[in-house]
């Protein structure tokens, strides 16, 4: 359900059927979806709204609240410019969400920086393992509860 | 043998090369491991490239190698603290670094920034814009054998350097951009220095055009190599001016200014040729591009203050400080805690050397911010690697991949 601040922005609406809310701040809007449609959205926003700039996706943990993790995704339209924030909420327990990649193939290398610092897992992503650290690496660094001072030390 | 998706460390594809090697039925392709350590990778990249003689036949980019965890840096840093990170993301840009970062703090806490300050960004940003493509070019010119480039493009980076140090008593690592303004009050007698080195920059452009776009080297080194379609280039996060040599005219300086660049008379360079010669092109254009903005910047720059009027979030005036009670409160709570900003979050861009930057800052309403992600521009185009190069010859990765002109730092973080 989106609130009725939203009801007369056009894009809010053609993704209002999806939705579980959103909101307009600092002149940005952000929807979030429930993470079984994200998918479906990114599809939709692109092929039907023409976001077809993915620009970034990248998580934010919200440890110890439940669920924990947020998978944020950034599009933007070539032709009108416009940018939108789509957002799906993942539980600690079992952090994964299906992957953007067939949709945006951009995806790819943001998806495996998430999984490496988050430690989400990208369902379907043809090739998933940590980008920026070391295969043996333990541990997802950008988790609150990894302290900013290593774990080795 | 062939580089399997899993593969990348360089023990496997050893092991793999043994297996392979025994096998006589096997079609002979051979896997170089080019870099992390090879020049024209400028900087620590890696590639592992399936050769067939000397045509490529897959390219697999394996990056990470300066990653020092900045994002998460920035997580344990006051929100004018995390300004000095910034700089050592993409260290040939710190100044649109600074700006961005600035720019996102500034949303969230809904700072009104002075018109001094706005341009004074606007004409050192741009600045940086001409130390990026300088550094560019010569290193470009010179992985493709133009070696004498190197020198005239170093000849007038030494002078931004120089403006840099001036303003800020930093010539790499400006951090000169605080959230609330400038750091610092613009020294005096910058007027002249900027005024000398953009009445005599753009006849040097016409110096590297002598010595490059005619040159029938440098034309048959850059000449068709590197094309990439328009499509594949969006698809794969693409930006800056690899799109703009495609012909889309994608700019964040125009398409939602930033720091009052819709006051700025400027064009965006496009080209359709879509080649390392077509980049080079949008790259030159560009540079006489940002001239004309320091020029206008230069002539235009409104007088006063040079940070917003924000008591608890810029730091007070030293002789406010030695006078006021009040102001020595603020001074002694900003540095000590620093300042809390509202919670919320904003993804802020701008349109740095090398494309769109993106910082996405999250706050939770503490001195601290609670989450700020990186959106390098290299990390996007470098991603386009395999597309870029595979198929062609393996001399021409070297043209292709400085064409890019990607900074591993800005891709590791």
């Amino acid at each position: 359900m989106l609130p009725d601040s939203l009801s007369d922005n056009p894009t809010a609406k053609a993704l209002a059927d999806l939705a579980t809310t959103g909101k307009f701040e600092f002149g940005e809007l952000t929807i979030e979806v429930a993470p079984a449609n994200i998918v479906a959205a990114l599809d939709r926003a692109k092929n039907k709204l023409g976001f077809t700039r993915l620009s970034t996706v990248t998580g934010v943990d919200r440890f110890p609240a439940e669920p924990r993790y947020e998978v944020v995704y950034h599009l933007q339209s070539v032709t009108d410019k416009g940018r939108l924030r789509l957002k799906a909420r993942v539980s600690g327990e079992n952090p994964e969400i299906e992957s953007a990649c067939p949709v945006y193939r951009s995806a790819n290398w943001y998806e495996r920086e998430t999984f490496d610092f988050f430690g989400i897992r990208f369902l379907n992503h043809p090739d998933l393992k940590r980008i920026m650290l070391p295969e043996e690496f333990e541990g997802h660094p950008l988790r609150k509860d990894f302290p900013v001072t290593g774990t080795r030390y | 043998m062939a580089i399997e998706s899993g593969v990348t460390s360089a023990l496997e594809v050893e092991q793999d090369y043994e297996k392979h090697i025994n096998d006589p039925k096997a079609h002979r392709t051979m896997v170089l491991n080019m870099g992390p350590q090879h020049p024209s990778t400028h900087g620590v990249l890696r590639l592992l490239l399936e050769l067939d003689g000397e045509t490529i036949l897959k390219a697999a980019p394996d990056i990470g190698f300066l990653h020092t965890g900045i994002e998460k840096e920035f997580e344990a840093k006051t929100y004018q603290q995390g300004v000095t990170l910034t700089d050592r993301i993409d260290y040939l840009a710190p100044l649109s670094n600074n700006l961005v970062y600035c720019l996102a703090g500034e949303k969230l806490l809904g700072l009104e920034i002075p018109p001094m300050a706005q341009y004074m960004r606007v004409m050192l940003a741009e600045f940086t814009r001409l130390n990026s493509h300088l550094v560019w070019l010569a290193t470009h010119a010179i992985d493709i054998g133009a070696m004498s480039v190197f020198l005239y493009c170093f000849r007038e980076r030494e002078e931004i350097l120089r403006i840099f140090e001036m303003f800020s008593g930093q010539r790499m690592m400006t951090s000169y951009f605080r959230i609330g303004g400038l750091a610092l009050e613009p020294p005096r007698g910058w007027q002249k220095r900027v005024k000398d080195f953009i009445d005599v920059f753009p006849s040097r452009i016409d110096q590297y055009e002598e010595l490059l776009t005619g040159n029938s080297i440098w034309m048959g080194r850059t000449k068709g190599v590197g094309y990439i379609s328009l499509e594949d280039m969006l698809d794969l996060g693409v930006t800056g001016p690899m799109l703009r040599a495609a012909g889309l005219a994608l700019d964040v300086r125009k398409d939602a200014p930033y720091s009052g660049y819709e006051k700025f008379d400027f064009n965006v360079p496009t080209s359709t040729v879509n080649d390392v010669f077509g980049r080079y092109q949008v790259r030159l254009l560009e540079m006489r591009e940002s001239t004309k903005i320091i020029r206008q910047a230069l002539e235009g720059m409104p007088s006063g203050p040079f940070q917003a009027d924000a008591p608890g979030i810029v730091l007070p005036d030293r002789e406010k400080m030695k006078t006021q009670m009040e102001s020595l409160i603020y001074h002694f709570k900003i540095v000590t805690e620093g300042f809390r900003v509202p919670a919320g979050e904003v993804y802020q861009t701008i349109e740095s050397p090398r494309g769109e930057v993106g910082c996405y800052m999250v706050s939770d309403g503490t001195q601290k911010p609670y989450r700020v992600h990186w959106r390098g521009p290299s990390f996007g185009n470098l991603q386009s690697i395999p597309r870029l190069i595979e198929g062609t010859l393996i001399a021409d990765v070297i043209a292709a991949l400085g064409s890019m002109d990607f900074v591993l730092g800005d891709t590791d973080r």
